[in-house]
């Protein structure tokens, strides 16, 4: 009846192997792109647990020569204050923002501008940050000049601000209308429809999205640098320099001492745990609440 | 009644510009059952779709007839969960044989879709070609079966001209006839059309059901529709499927004037669609 | 809404009118706050641009502290030299684990598998660095110098191997921007429609060919915009940079030659530039170079992403 054996003709082994191949090369590459974080969480844990111990997080550093180099109680208390500061300041002007091109800005064209602008904001790089901050607050007469905590704190908080925005605009764009509709066909007026319906439903993101935020600014080095520089001592006194973990690491990379060295990898197991602390808290917040 | 709307089709003997041996094989279901995960959407079918001719499959939303049918160029698979049982076979040959290689399958037993999809970064010419390009066809060779196809699929007078402008840029109705000549530039035995006009204006369907009449002489064609015109207009025999099953299969003239089963009768006369 | 507003009374209007006008301010104030920078940075870089020139300033080759020299044309090649070592390595990487995972991989390693990947961006720049001088450059030495001398009939190879160099920077970077671009990637590879990858497979295509045929030509665009993205970030990367590409002011011959980059001598020089006006106005001209590429990058890359995911329009 037909020519052939069977009708269907098999496609030709070159086709197969190369379906084969190009598979294979695909699932390499993501083991490939994997591969590196593995590697830096085995060396992180091989070379930083062992620095780890309650005198190295509970003593300052003491950045003599000789002797006890000490710990790095003065770099984690700096970061946190420091996080914690430009928090208070990015949190809620971001939420701000989000919600005025949320609520106000749909059909505005200074909106899709300011929105623009923000994007691109999320694209600067962190010095671009931290020299603005060294050129308005550190060397002019503005505030005082000279180093100090809080601007180290206003240079993470500018870092911070785009990426609140952003994703605070999403959550709060979930927000189904009809729910800001009914309440106000019920008569309650704008600002209470935002503070009583909108951001309670959209909290669990905005949240999510500020856990991301703070994750990214407390690893950051550069626009500290010239901000708040290094200061080896303890305090909360945000008006002069203050440590932080990453700008402890970046000064004991390149160290001679080895014990300074070991201290860097335990510093950055403690810094990449708050880390991933922080990222995995904002999942799980938001993968327990998604709005409907 | 309404039956006497009801035209039987015209078998249409004009041969084609380039004559050649009819290609056009036979398709048999037995006891075919297609699931997905564990609902079972077809539920044991025995159907022969007989060679160079066309083959309508109706019946309501949800009965199966476009599951049915992907499970002969093996598509349905293709979904997460889902799974075939039983025997399709093309000319003899089990489509399911283990060592069968799906894409000759594929290559063997054509589809048409629903919504006409030419692939929207490519030229009208890449699309035709596209096919053929994988078995590494090139050069003038390539150019005619191209031409070959947008003839067989009465598209050449329209697009000769235009031949490298995007696929997408064209109109609903000669998209849907570009996937057709894609589809036959592969030279396959079987087509399968899964409600092939139902995005398009009349005339546009028309002019569709036209070509099915042209090419059945060298294919096989099943042609799945809710549209009981059509099927009537364009189909040698008729299948009619409910809940999973076959229910009857006939000549078109039959089933639409006297179905054996009531179930038929009921659905052609309209009393549930 | 306004309807509903007007049928109010007047005194429940003001806060609403004061939350709206503050909310406006916000949005308002964060367009002054850039464009006040931006104007801060041309003056504060001025001195520079005035003493060398601008054009000389960003073109010529010659960037010496000691003599008060400060030309910045070894900054601006190194970032691109290492920007783009990251792209050729990262992209690829980025772009076939996307595949692999939208459309490849099996259901149940697809998350954690894409949570994994998304990890790489939680590791801090600083943490990269470390681990990249201290692991990396040292064991890759050997490697480094073996390709060195084995291919050094190619341009821009060459044996020399100081521990820190521009490979080094430009793989640590690539590195870095695999979450990134992969994450785009993967974005816009899921919005291709499944229509076209049916029409694909209905014509006797493999999976590769289906990926090839239906699913890369329609993400091209997207996935372009997602390696700008990973070009804007890997631009302005300092501290990991800095720590691994050894900060020399020099067009290295080979790309196992040191180097520097424009944020990279912002962050080692600027201690010792805070007397010298001259130097610091340099630091920031060097700034505002960086800013305005990668502005420059970003919405370009914002551009192509946008074109990349809105999908085509066909005529219906």
């Amino acid at each position: 009846m037909s020519a052939l054996a069977t009708p269907f003709a098999p496609i030709s082994a070159g086709r197969k192997r190369k379906d084969k191949v190009m598979r294979g090369l695909l699932a390499a590459a993501t083991g490939v792109a994997l591969v590196p974080l593995v590697l830096i969480l085995y060396y992180l844990l091989k070379k930083g647990a062992g620095a780890l111990s309650w005198h190295m997080l509970t003593s300052d550093p003491t950045g003599s020569f000789l002797g006890d180099p000490g710990g790095i109680k003065s770099a984690i208390l700096g970061t946190v204050t420091m996080v914690a500061l430009a928090t208070a300041i990015a949190v809620p002007i971001g939420v701000g923002v989000a919600l005025y091109l949320v609520e106000y800005g749909k059909e505005s064209r200074f909106a899709s501008v300011v929105r623009y602008f923000v994007d691109v904001m999320t694209g600067v790089p962190s010095i671009v940050f931290g020299l603005f901050i060294y050129i308005t607050l550190v060397t002019s007469d503005l505030f005082s000049k000279g180093y100090a905590g809080w601007k180290g704190a206003v240079a993470l908080s500018l870092l911070m601000l785009p990426v609140v925005t952003r994703s605070s605009e999403v959550v709060l764009a979930l927000v189904p209308d009809s729910l800001r509709e009914a309440a106000l066909a019920l008569g309650a007026p704008r600002w209470r429809v935002i503070a009583r319906v909108v951001l309670p439903t959209a909290a669990p993101g905005l949240i999510t999205g500020s856990l991301l935020a703070i994750a990214r600014a407390a690893g950051e080095t550069a626009p500290l640098l010239f901000t708040s520089a290094l200061v080896f001592g303890t305090s909360f006194d945000l008006g002069h320099q203050m440590n932080s973990m990453p700008v402890q690491i970046f000064n004991d990379v390149g160290s001679a001492r080895s014990e300074i060295v070991q201290r860097a990898w335990g510093t950055a197991l403690t810094l990449v745990v708050m880390i991933l602390l922080l990222t995995m808290a904002a999942r799980l917040i938001a993968r327990r609440s998604r709005v409907s | 009644m309404s039956m006497t709307t009801i035209n039987p089709p015209t078998t249409s003997t004009t041969p084609l510009p380039t004559e050649q041996p009819t290609q056009a094989k036979a398709v048999e279901l037995h006891g075919l059952r297609a699931f997905y995960g564990d609902k079972e959407a077809v539920k044991g079918v025995d159907l022969t779709f007989a060679a160079g001719q066309v083959t309508a499959l109706i019946g309501p939303s949800g009965c199966g007839k476009s599951t049915l049918v992907r499970c002969i160029n093996r598509m349905h698979e293709e979904v997460r969960g889902a799974r075939a049982e039983g025997n399709v076979t093309l000319d003899g040959h089990d489509v399911y044989a283990s060592g069968v290689d799906v894409t000759a399958v594929r290559r063997a037993i054509g589809m048409v879709f629903q919504k006409p999809n030419p692939f929207p970064t490519m030229s009208i010419r890449d699309n035709v070609a596209s096919g053929l390009r994988l078995t590494g066809r090139k050069g003038r060779d390539l150019d005619e079966r191209v031409e070959k196809a947008l003839r067989g699929a009465g598209l050449w007078d329209e697009v000769k001209d235009r031949l490298g402008d995007p696929g997408a840029g064209l109109s609903g109705g000669q998209q849907q006839r570009l996937c057709i000549a894609r589809t036959i530039a592969v030279e396959p035995e079987v087509i399968l059309m899964d409600e092939p006009a139902s995005a398009l204006d009349p005339i546009a369907t028309l002019r569709i059901e036209e070509l099915v009449g042209e090419l059945k002489a060298r294919y096989t064609i099943v042609i799945v529709t809710h549209n009981m015109q059509q099927a009537a207009r364009v189909a040698d025999t008729t299948a009619f499927m409910l809940n999973g099953e076959l229910v009857e299969h006939d000549d078109t003239q039959k089933m639409f004037t006297k179905p054996d089963d009531q179930r038929t009768e009921d659905y052609v006369t309209g009393k549930f669609g | 809404m306004s309807a509903l507003a007007l049928s109010l009374p007047s005194r429940a209007r003001y806060p609403d009118r004061a939350l709206r006008w503050v909310l406006t301010a916000l949005a308002g104030g964060i367009l002054a706050l850039i464009v006040f920078f931006f104007i801060r940075l041309i003056s504060e870089a001025n001195p520079a641009f005035s003493h060398f020139g601008v054009f000389d300033f960003v073109f010529r080759n010659d960037w010496d502290v000691s003599r008060s020299v400060y030309h910045a044309a070894p900054l601006v090649v190194g970032t691109l030299i290492t920007s783009g070592i990251a792209l050729v390595i990262g992209v690829p990487i980025a772009v076939a684990a996307a595949l692999f995972l939208t459309e490849l991989c099996p259901r149940r390693l697809r998350s954690p598998l894409t949570v994994m990947l998304e990890l790489l961006a939680a590791v801090p720049s600083v943490v990269y660095g470390l681990w990249g001088f201290l692991v990396l450059a040292p064991k890759l030495k050997g490697a480094e110098h073996w390709f060195g001398s084995t291919f050094s009939f190619l341009p821009f190879v060459g044996p020399d191997v100081p521990g820190p160099n521009y490979f080094i920077a430009g793989l640590i970077l690539a590195i870095m921007i695999l979450p990134i671009v992969s994450a785009i990637s993967r974005e816009v590879v899921a919005t291709v429609p499944g229509e076209h990858k049916e029409a694909a497979l209905a014509l006797g295509a493999t999976r590769w060919e289906t990926i090839r045929m239906a699913v890369l030509p329609y993400a091209r665009p997207g996935i372009t915009g997602g390696a700008m993205l990973g070009l804007g970030r890997a631009i302005g990367e300092t501290i990991a940079v800095t720590l691994v590409i050894g900060n020399a002011p020099q067009i290295g011959k080979t790309i196992f030659s040191q180097g520097y980059t424009l944020a990279a001598v912002i962050a080692n020089e600027f201690g010792e530039a805070a007397n010298n006006q001259l130097h610091r106005a340099s630091l920031i001209a060097a700034g505002l170079v960086l800013f305005v590429l990668t502005l420059l990058v970003n919405v370009l890359a914002r551009w192509f992403v946008v074109r990349g995911t809105r999908g085509r329009v066909t005529k219906a």
